[in-house]
């Protein structure tokens, strides 16, 4: 029997190893589409003006410098952009996530008995809006228009990561836990305190990251409801500067020739690209297991 | 005198039920006849009345069940009410801290989303600010049909649906791919190596998405004319041709979403049987033929939910990525419902037309994903809630 095996392994792997070398030139060929304009873009912005432009960068830096992050830095634009976009995703990830676990909490008990009810209150928000008009309305009439507090409280919970955490809960925390706790005489606020959250670390990490890099990628409630140039965050200076072209006049006052200007601005995008994906592909690396984690816990019961 | 052989009820409250019993008929206990028939009427002259009928024999009581039921709703203790406001003082006096801690998300959720949901009125008056909403005069369906009307209407929806069927054909085998090649590989590094950087992309913002796009595609300086003419051929405007806007949206986000798509048919994967595998070595079969007959059955439910999914978003293009997208020499082919909604009601200040559009796409999502669930039940017994 093994032997059989054995022979019809060994007949067929000709033909397996033809189909494995498909397999691998399909995810290599994936890896390098994937993985080439995001070494492009980093070893353009360290190249030189005049290499960008006339194309000699293929893959590594040619003539390597780093005189673009040099200007980006000195801009003032950028440097209030990446400011402000650090203090609305931390101010705003922390509103999230208090407001996520509230909800959270609450529904995973058992023996809370709107859970149904509430949790249908919730997740309708998912299937239906009333639009943007009178959503903009709702925030202007409360005064939040051109404030920072109009991009961390409107949009202050995803019902999809409260839906994570609620699952979250009700797997890791055993219902004989909250009896015992309810027997000691342990109020719901201090079992909440002292053992929900303390067992939920991984999760409350997980749901953190996810909020705090929907805002700081997120431009569109800046884009609607600020006015006032001090206060953008960094996807709208972006914006302004990549998508439509309105560089920053003083970053490249000195350039010459028009070749020269043009060179510039290439180099400064390709340098803003970096500088503004550089805190996201930073963390990566380390966070990506538990983003996949919470996707899994998402999809078990999304 | 024989006593009756039949006991029948009629109107709303009936013999068995215990609050019947104990309240709404006090003088009816367990050791009263349970020959007796009552018959619940609401025609007063019958009230209160007790005969015996000839024929039959049989005693019949003529109760109020209009009072009988409103003691059975409102009376005294056991009744609906008071069992009701009782059980949920229990519950309140028992967990009020917990309905303290939902409050706030309840009360965000009220402001946030079901405020605007009523403020949708709006589409149906003429919106002046300063009579607010309430104070406008009503304007009936006249923004509908003023869109419906509109030689935008049929651009708008052939823009949105065409860029979404796009995307979904072209899209959506490929993180299946992803996921049943890398099934195949044995090397643990290289395996957790593709899947850590073809993931990456998801996390880059829209607006360096687009601008990394642009970039590339830039007419002189961008890396793909420069090896077009390196190769020899004709340097193309990408983004200034409409007729080339939904393949660079749609292989755009191709690259950007394939690897985070892919998660869920991997951790798919790695839940089929092995004992599955086993069995087809051992019956011969082949990678390939693994792959057929034993990979893709198992992870088709994932693929059809997920279909469902897709199908219930076909009309809610997102507004980020296409705006960016969008300039005046393509506006043809990239004006969809959401953008267009901004720039009437935002830009333009036609509130109320705007809302029309709006809520007319809400509604039509709405209906969609409905649909798309009831099909899911009932050809898988899946749905999404």
């Amino acid at each position: 029997m093994v032997e059989n095996v054995l022979v019809k392994k060994i007949n067929q792997s000709a033909g397996d190893r033809v189909f494995m070398l498909f397999i691998y030139l399909f995810l290599w060929s994936a890896l390098i589409m994937v993985l080439y304009p995001l070494i492009y873009v980093v070893s353009s912005s360290l190249s030189s003006s005049h290499a960008v432009t006339s194309g000699q960068v293929w893959l590594w830096p040619v003539e390597p410098n780093i005189s673009a992050y040099i200007r980006i830095f000195q801009n003032k634009q950028v440097l209030t952009g990446y400011k402000n976009s650090i203090i609305y995703a931390c101010i705003g990830t922390t509103i999230n996530v208090c407001i996520t676990l509230m909800a959270a909490y609450p529904l995973s008990r058992k023996d809370f008995k709107c859970s149904g009810l509430l949790m249908k209150f919730f997740t309708f928000t998912m299937l239906f809006s009333g639009g943007l008009i009178p959503i903009y309305l709702v925030v202007k009439n409360l005064g939040m228009i051109d404030t920072m507090w109009a991009l961390v409280i409107p949009n202050a919970m995803q019902v999809y990561y409260m839906i994570i955490a609620k699952t979250f809960f009700n797997m890791s925390i055993p219902e004989e836990l909250y009896e015992a706790s309810d027997l000691d005489g342990c109020s719901e606020f201090g079992i909440l305190w002292h053992i929900a959250l303390p067992l939920s670390k991984p999760i409350i990490a997980v749901i953190s990251l996810m909020y705090a890099i929907g805002h700081w990628n997120s431009y569109f409630n800046a884009l609607i409801y600020l006015k006032t140039q001090t206060l953008f965050p960094l996807q709208i200076i972006l914006r302004n500067i990549l998508i439509q072209n309105n560089v920053d006049l003083s970053m490249i006052a000195d350039m010459k020739t028009a070749m020269e200007l043009e060179g510039m601005r290439d180099l400064l995008k390709y340098a803003l690209i970096v500088t503004a994906s550089l805190p996201i592909l930073a963390i990566y690396p380390f966070a990506q297991k538990y983003f996949i984690k919470g996707m899994m816990i998402g999809a078990v019961k999304g | 005198m024989p006593k009756a052989e039949f006991v029948l009820y009629l109107g709303g409250v009936l013999k068995n039920d215990p609050l019947f019993y104990n309240n709404t008929m006090p003088n009816l206990n367990e050791t009263t006849p349970k020959n007796e028939l009552y018959l619940h009427t609401i025609i007063p002259p019958m009230y209160n009345k007790t005969w015996t009928d000839r024929n039959t024999n049989w005693k019949i009581v003529c109760c109020n069940t209009a009072l009988y039921g409103l003691n059975f709703i409102l009376g005294g203790e056991g009744s609906l009410v008071a069992s009701f406001l009782k059980e949920w003082k229990k519950e309140f006096k028992k967990r009020w801290q917990l309905y303290v801690i939902i409050l706030l998300p309840v009360l965000y959720v009220i402001i946030f989303n079901y405020i605007p949901m009523g403020g949708a009125i709006l589409a149906f008056k003429d919106y002046n600010i300063r009579e607010g909403i309430f104070g406008s005069p009503w304007a009936g369906f006249k923004y509908f049909n003023q869109f419906f009307h509109s030689p935008y209407f049929w651009v708008l929806i052939k823009n949105t649906l065409s860029l979404s069927f796009f995307f979904l054909i072209a899209g959506f085998p490929m993180p299946i791919l992803l996921a049943i090649a890398l099934n195949e590989v044995s090397n643990v590094r290289f395996k957790k190596t593709v899947q850590l950087v073809t993931y990456a992309p998801y996390f880059i913002s829209t607006v360096v998405m687009v601008a990394l796009v642009m970039q590339f595609l830039s007419p002189r300086t961008g890396i793909v004319n420069i090896a077009i003419s390196a190769l020899g051929g004709q340097e193309q405007n990408f983004m200034g041709k409409a007729s080339f806007f939904s393949t660079i949206y749609v292989l755009s986000g191709i690259w950007q979403v394939t690897g985070y798509n892919a998660i869920i048919y991997i951790a798919s994967l790695s839940s089929i049987d092995p004992s599955l595998y086993e069995a087809a070595t051992v019956d011969g079969a082949s990678r390939l033929q693994k792959i057929i007959h034993v990979d893709i059955p198992g992870i088709l439910p994932t693929i059809i939910i997920l279909l469902i999914l897709e199908a219930g978003k076909l009309m809610s293009v997102g507004f980020e990525k296409v705006f960016l997208m969008q300039n005046d020499l393509n506006l043809i082919n990239s004006e969809i419902i959401s953008t267009y909604v901004y720039k009437i009601g935002l830009l333009n200040a036609q509130f109320s037309f705007s809302t029309a559009v709006g809520l007319f796409n809400s509604v039509v999502n709405f209906i969609l994903i409905l649909s798309v669930n009831k099909m899911a039940k009932r050809w898988g017994d899946i749905s999404l809630w």
